[in-house]
């Protein structure tokens, strides 16, 4: 690189990152050219984060960056320095499911279970910002998330459940 | 797993930079925003930059704002979930805002930014495959071949134009800001495309989009995008149709703008639109006759999703159900989508 | 000679389960919805290798030599196999061993494996196999049934006896003729549905060590452990009992991951070239290829019937394109042939089939195997008959519907029969009579009906042992472990046993530890493909309990001073029926019965019922019970695009007993599901050069949430004597009947017919403007039909 940009990085090679992943921060040497969903599965041992395609476009490997839902085999790592990211693995909080996470069990609606990651993280997104969706709101949310085993009835009942038993008053 | 193969990234903090990192490293440099055509493309070898020019880090082409006087203006740099949830794009350019939230999904609208929709490389079944498949195949013009493998007589690829934002913003008359280390230009949107599916783009490698600019005056303007494609969400476009136009208080047309996607490889204006609906009102027989004008001018390819033939037939259709959308949006009081925000 | 196979006395209560039939959670649920389940890929070992497999880009060629020389210098590489390395052909049926793990001498489609690397890293395997030289010379590839039918001259396959025919199959039942003759009305049609694959989220991953003891185990994302592992014996020449064949949770299935494959093979052998972890991971791309989905079928049937809709006879004609193997394909052939006859009095019936090869993925079994495609023909044309004969179509159906405790023309064995309920409730919740011919323009209902089975009556390899084991292990502390080696593939089977171990003990679902698919560990299971596992695992698990509650009863009898047949188990204890007080804690039993016994284990099996035909070609078909469903789907068409909106399918799914209700209503949505997707647009699909023209997630459309409508499931129980506390399959049937209802209901919406699979828009705009024509099957000279009638076999009765 021309020494003229001086404000330009140029990263080659590995790279020792910081990433706020789950509310922890972890130090992590990748690749310039390893997608976050890499960095995840292979570098940090979170194989929670499934995948389906590389290529975004199956949904399977949806992480939340900074509360939003984006494809991790299509962001590079080092551009997931910074935000707050949010695995499957960072749903449950001190122990406890997140509500989506029991209603999903409890409707049985994780069969082959391989796309659940990517669509509880979708959910969570939507009910973040849409504490009381419709149901076309849900299927709009989650129409970024191929199943294949389910045809999304048991999910969109589970997410449901998950706004009904939230907003329920509590004693 | 796919895998990105090896890459220098280089991450500038201004346009001026990033196009003179470009510039620099020429034909082994790509520009990248949000990654979301860029990183499927380089898994699949279709793309074989050596260094990577990343706009994440610059803040200049970002902003979405409306300047008094001058229009509205929207930052390359902005995400496609950001433009469609826009409240000023929602209020007075819907066709925008449903173009823009059209794209694949919500996860990659996160991602994938506007200046990458309207610059998104032009797609062919033929060449939207890995390369053991294109090898497979035979290798086509538009990557590592000699020969259309749509068209073999073809001299020109034909890979299709398959941006969803590109024929809006070509109706509204959006005027695009280059950016390079030379200095900045303007220029109609329209004037960026050529319809030859390799060199898409009428502009400089290195030369970067700033942003668009909607005129001030299309705020007056009615709008409407179809999009035909199989599903409700993860598709290309295999056809879509942005359709513009603007009556006056007695419902007569007074401007009218019909830009089609998917049917070329740049978006197609449908040239004769205007002279067919401008001058009176926007009825059922000049609907049929700018209808008709525009599926003359769509010429659909066996190389996408839905066939050929079905593509153009609905042109015709598409065009006539967005038309009918305009014209009844204005008889309702006065349509609330075509007042100045 | 076999137990009766229901929970121990229920007093005639139809619903005195503690467990079964409730909706309670599935046992992985939590797992799955923690992220925490291991699948194949998320495995990781140290000094793993990562291997990627050569593919032909040829769809036929010969191999003339293979150089791997370039690719074993590359630095990083550790080893490099080709077809000399694991020559042995394998295939999934006995009888058509017609696969190499790695191609020995041809290449038969695109994508058919040349070699394996193993290495450091995925990227650097994949530049490895760029540095392999082949030498093909090309051969023509045949792509069509027709061409493959043609081309006598110019063979697939050597080792069939027909040139590129791989099967044909020829039978009558009854007299066809007389049948014929004594129809007041003879309808034919022809049908064509296309080939369209699984395409499971998950893709196919197997990982294998080969450890310094000489012992081979294999990690690997399949349906079928056991078949898996006599594939691995067989070609790598280790002995069974050598060899570990571990199935990881199955990210979906459905069919596709039911065959030994070439990339298991590879990496075992790699993992024993280098004794070293190896593992492989195969692309999106790559399943298209490996592929194992439904036939594309072309079809023809004939019926006969009478002014008032009564059938007095049918002959059908199926072709199906098989692609470069054989995989289930002589299954295949015979199923689409089978299950015609258990739906409907058919008094005669004609079956004539052949599938053949073309240099194409392979086919093989995808849910319904072999019968979606036939059930679409004849509900389509029955939906036709009923039109031309001014009859609703349900009520034509329900006119003739089979009678419990029947053997069909064809010699199979119905004994529960849930359909009459099935239509009748689908009609009625759908308002079928407000809306059939009554919608709007535009605006369609469809119906149709359907049959599936529950398990095939027979093994794919000929033997008499159990289709299904299960062992038990009681612990001194009260837990309870069952062994098995069925796969849970998404389908529910690990909470199938624990439930039915629970019901039988009186545990909680939760205690009970399972452990499944492990071919160290867990008895033979064959598999999880026919919609089996439930009838047969359930019915092995009950079994097995039954043996370990005989130990329990006769210590708690001794300690509780009644007699053992006054025992139950309920809520973790063993207790007097009579004097409910008297009891003790399960926990406590075990201790004392192992006190008395040693350790204690039982062990339970399955083997379905024989059945009445006798004639070859009588092993597909016959099942230990048959599925029921029923469809009604309600849309809209734009007859200006073509573009349909399904806006509502109510089914009613005959599962003998919903098991758990959750569950069950699980399968039939995804059922439908599957259904919506095959119907209006999935499609595997070649360019004229064999390539395949669409092999990525974004170009196969697979329905989204917006694309599939509110499901409303019925469930009707007929409590099957046969199957575990009444229960049928449910996994696969569900998706028979929604396609040709689909087809039915655009008829009723729009007028036309489209007898083609999937249902788009272009062919509906081609259909309305009379473009559209039917399509054709080819002309074939079939072999000399077998003949039999009910009463020539041998009766054997169905529970002894």
């Amino acid at each position: 690189m021309s020494s003229e940009n001086l404000s330009s990085e140029t990263i080659a090679g590995k790279r020792l990152l910081r990433l706020l992943v789950n509310g922890e921060s972890h130090e992590v040497a990748c690749r310039v050219t390893h997608s976050l969903l890499e960095v995840l599965r292979e570098e940090m041992g979170l194989t929670g984060t499934k995948h389906g395609c590389e290529l975004g476009e199956c949904g399977t490997c949806t992480v939340l960056v900074d509360g939003q839902p984006v494809y991790s085999c299509l962001m590079l790592a080092v551009e997931a320095e910074g935000p707050e990211i949010t695995t499957v693995e960072g749903l449950a909080q001190g122990g406890r499911p997140h509500p989506l996470q029991r209603a999903f069990s409890d409707l049985s609606a994780a069969q082959c279970g391989y796309c659940i990651p990517g669509i509880l993280l979708a959910a969570k997104a939507l009910l973040d910002k849409q504490p009381d969706p419709a149901r076309a709101d849900i299927e709009e949310a989650l129409s970024g998330n191929l199943c294949r085993c389910t045809g999304y009835t048991k999910i969109i009942e589970a997410v449901e459940q998950a706004v009904a038993q939230t907003n329920e008053p509590h004693e | 797993m796919l895998r990105l193969p090896d890459f220098t990234y280089v991450r500038p903090r201004t346009l001026a930079e990033a196009s003179g990192a470009l510039q620099e490293l020429g034909d082994e440099a790509m520009a990248v925003a949000g990654g979301t055509d860029v990183y499927p493309k380089m898994k699949r070898g279709q793309f074989t930059p050596r260094y990577l020019v990343s706009l994440s880090r610059i803040e200049e082409h970002r902003g979405i704002r409306r300047v008094e006087g001058r229009g509205l203006w929207i930052g390359a740099g902005e995400t496609l979930s950001a433009v469609a949830g826009h409240e000023t794009v929602r209020r007075a350019f819907p066709a925008l805002a449903d173009a823009a939230g059209l794209v694949s999904t919500l996860q990659l609208r996160n991602a994938g930014t506007i200046g990458g929709n309207l610059f998104v490389d032009t797609r062919c079944n033929y060449y939207d495959q890995s390369f053991f498949w294109r090898q497979a195949v035979g290798f086509c013009l538009k990557k590592d071949g000699d020969i259309c493998l749509v068209a073999p007589k073809s001299r020109v690829c034909l890979a299709i134009c398959s941006s969803d934002t590109a024929p809006v913003l070509s109706s509204l008359g959006a005027e695009a800001v280059l950016v390079s280390a030379q200095g900045s230009r303007e220029v109609p949107l329209d004037t960026l495309y050529r319809d030859d599916g390799i060199d898409y783009l009428a502009k400089r490698p290195e030369e970067l989009l700033q942003g668009v600019w909607v005129p001030e005056e299309s705020f007056g303007w009615r709008n409407v995008y179809l999009k035909l494609r199989r599903r409700g969400s993860f598709d290309f476009p295999v056809l879509g149709v942005a359709a513009a136009l603007r009556t006056d208080a007695s419902g007569t047309c007074e401007g009218a703008k019909i830009v089609l996607t998917a049917v070329a490889s740049a978006p197609k204006v449908v040239v004769d639109a205007p002279g067919a609906l401008c001058g009176r009102p926007v009825d059922a027989t000049a609907i049929d006759e700018a209808a008709e004008l525009a599926m003359r001018v769509s010429h659909p390819l066996d190389n996408a999703d839905m066939d050929y033939w079905y593509r153009k037939r609905m042109t015709r259709v598409y065009v006539t159900r967005a038309l009918r959308r305009l014209a009844d949006a204005g008889e309702t009081a006065g349509g609330a989508d075509a007042s100045p925000a | 000679m076999r137990k009766r196979m229901s929970p121990m006395s229920r007093d005639g209560k139809k619903n005195g389960f503690s467990v079964i039939g409730k909706p309670l959670p599935r046992i992985d649920g939590p797992a799955k919805c923690a992220g925490d389940t291991r699948y194949a890929d998320d495995i990781v070992m140290p000094r793993m290798l990562f291997s990627r497999l050569l593919r032909s880009p040829h769809p036929h060629a010969l191999i003339h030599g293979v150089s791997v020389r370039r690719a074993l210098e590359l630095p990083g590489v550790h080893a490099v196999i080709t077809g000399e390395d694991v020559p042995t052909k394998f295939g999934i049926m006995p009888s058509t061993q017609d696969e190499e793990a790695l191609a020995v001498d041809k290449v038969r489609y695109v994508g058919d494996p040349v070699a394996a690397v193993a290495a450091v890293s995925e990227d650097v395997a994949e530049e490895a196999l760029r540095l392999i030289d082949v030498d093909y010379q090309v051969l023509a590839p045949i792509l069509s049934i027709e061409g493959a039918l043609e081309a006598e001259d110019h063979r697939i396959h050597a080792w069939n006896r027909r040139a590129n025919i791989q099967k044909a199959v020829s039978f009558e039942f009854g007299e066809v003729d007389a049948g014929f003759e004594a129809a007041d009305e003879i309808f034919e049609g022809t049908y064509f549905f296309q080939g369209n694959t699984h395409l499971p989220m998950e893709q196919y991953c197997a990982l294998a060590t080969y450890t310094p003891d000489g012992k081979l185990t294999l990690w690997s994302s399949t349906q079928t452990p056991h078949y898996v592992h006599r594939a691995l014996s067989r070609v790598l020449d280790l002995p069974m009992g050598h060899i570990r064949v571990i199935a990881t949770p199955v990210g979906g299935g459905f069919g596709g991951k039911s065959d030994p494959f070439s990339h298991e093979i590879a990496v075992a052998k790699l993992a024993m070239i280098t004794g070293r972890p190896v593992k492989i991971t195969l692309n999106r791309e790559e399943s298209f290829y490996v592929h194992r989905g439904r036939h594309p079928v072309k079809m023809w049937m004939r019926t006969g019937v009478k002014r008032d809709g009564t059938l007095t006879g049918m002959w059908f004609r199926s072709f199906l394109d098989g692609g470069g193997y054989s995989s289930y394909g002589l299954a295949t052939v015979y199923y689409t042939g089978a299950l015609q006859t258990v739906t409907y009095d058919l008094p005669a019936y004609k079956f004539e089939g052949v599938r053949v090869f073309t240099n194409k993925p392979p086919c093989g079994p995808k849910r319904g195997h072999g019968t979606p495609q036939p059930r679409f023909a004849m509900e389509v044309q029955l939906d036709e008959i009923a039109d031309k004969l001014g009859l609703d179509p349900v009520e034509l159906r329900l006119k003739q519907v089979v009678e419990p405790n029947t053997v069909t023309v064809n010699g199979l064995r119905v004994s529960t029969i849930g359909l009459r309920e099935c239509i009748e409730k689908v009609a009625a919740s759908s308002g079928w009579k407000e809306k059939h011919r009554l919608l709007p323009p535009g605006h369609g209902v469809g119906f149709a009906a359907s049959s599936y089975i529950s398990g095939a009556g027979l093994p794919i390899y000929w033997n008499d042992m159990p289709h299904s084991g299960v062992q038990l292990r009681a612990d001194r502390g009260g837990g309870v472990t069952v062994f098995c080696g069925s796969t849970e593939i998404g389908q529910g089977s690990d909470s199938i046993l624990a439930f039915a171990v629970a019901e039988e003990l009186g545990l909680r679902p939760e205690d009970v530890r399972v452990v499944t698919a492990d071919t160290d560990l867990t008895p033979v299971d064959l598999g999880s493909y026919s919609s089996r596992v439930t009838v047969m695992t359930g019915n092995a698990a009950i079994q097995a309990c039954g043996n370990l509650r005989e130990r329990l009863f006769e210590v708690a009898s001794e300690v509780l001073e009644v007699p053992a047949d006054d025992l139950e188990m309920e809520d973790g204890r063993v207790r007097s029926r009579s004097l409910p007080d008297r009891g003790l804690a399960f926990a406590e039993c075990v201790e004392r019965a192992e006190t008395r016994f040693g350790t204690l284990g039982a062990t339970g099996s399955y083997r379905p019922p024989r059945h009445p035909g006798d004639y070859k070609g009588a092993g597909v078909g016959p099942t230990p019970a048959y599925s029921y469903s029923a469809a009604v789907v309600e849309l809209h068409c734009d007859s200006d695009t073509g573009e349909i909106r399904i806006d509502k399918v109510w089914i009613a799914h005959d599962c003998g007993r919903a098991f758990n209700p959750l569950w069950v209503q699980g399968q039939v949505e995804g059922s439908v599901y599957m259904a919506l997707g095959e119907v209006l647009m999935e499609e595997q699909i070649f360019r004229k050069s064999g390539v395949h023209k669409i092999p990525s997630i974004l170009e196969y459309k697979s329905p989204t949430t917006l694309e599939t409508p509110p499901i409303e499931t019925i469930l009707v129980e007929t409590d099957d004597p046969e199957g575990p506390f009444g229960a049928k399959e449910a996994g696969q049937g569900p998706l028979l009947p929604v396609i040709p209802a689909v087809s039915n209901a655009v008829y009723d919406a729009v007028g036309v017919r489209i007898h083609e699979i999937p249902v788009t828009p272009d062919k509906i705009l081609r259909a309305l403007d009379q473009r559209l024509k039917d399509p054709t099957v080819p002309s074939f000279e079939f072999p000399t039909p077998i003949r039999w009638a009910p009463g020539q076999g041998v009766e054997v009765p169905q529970k002894s």
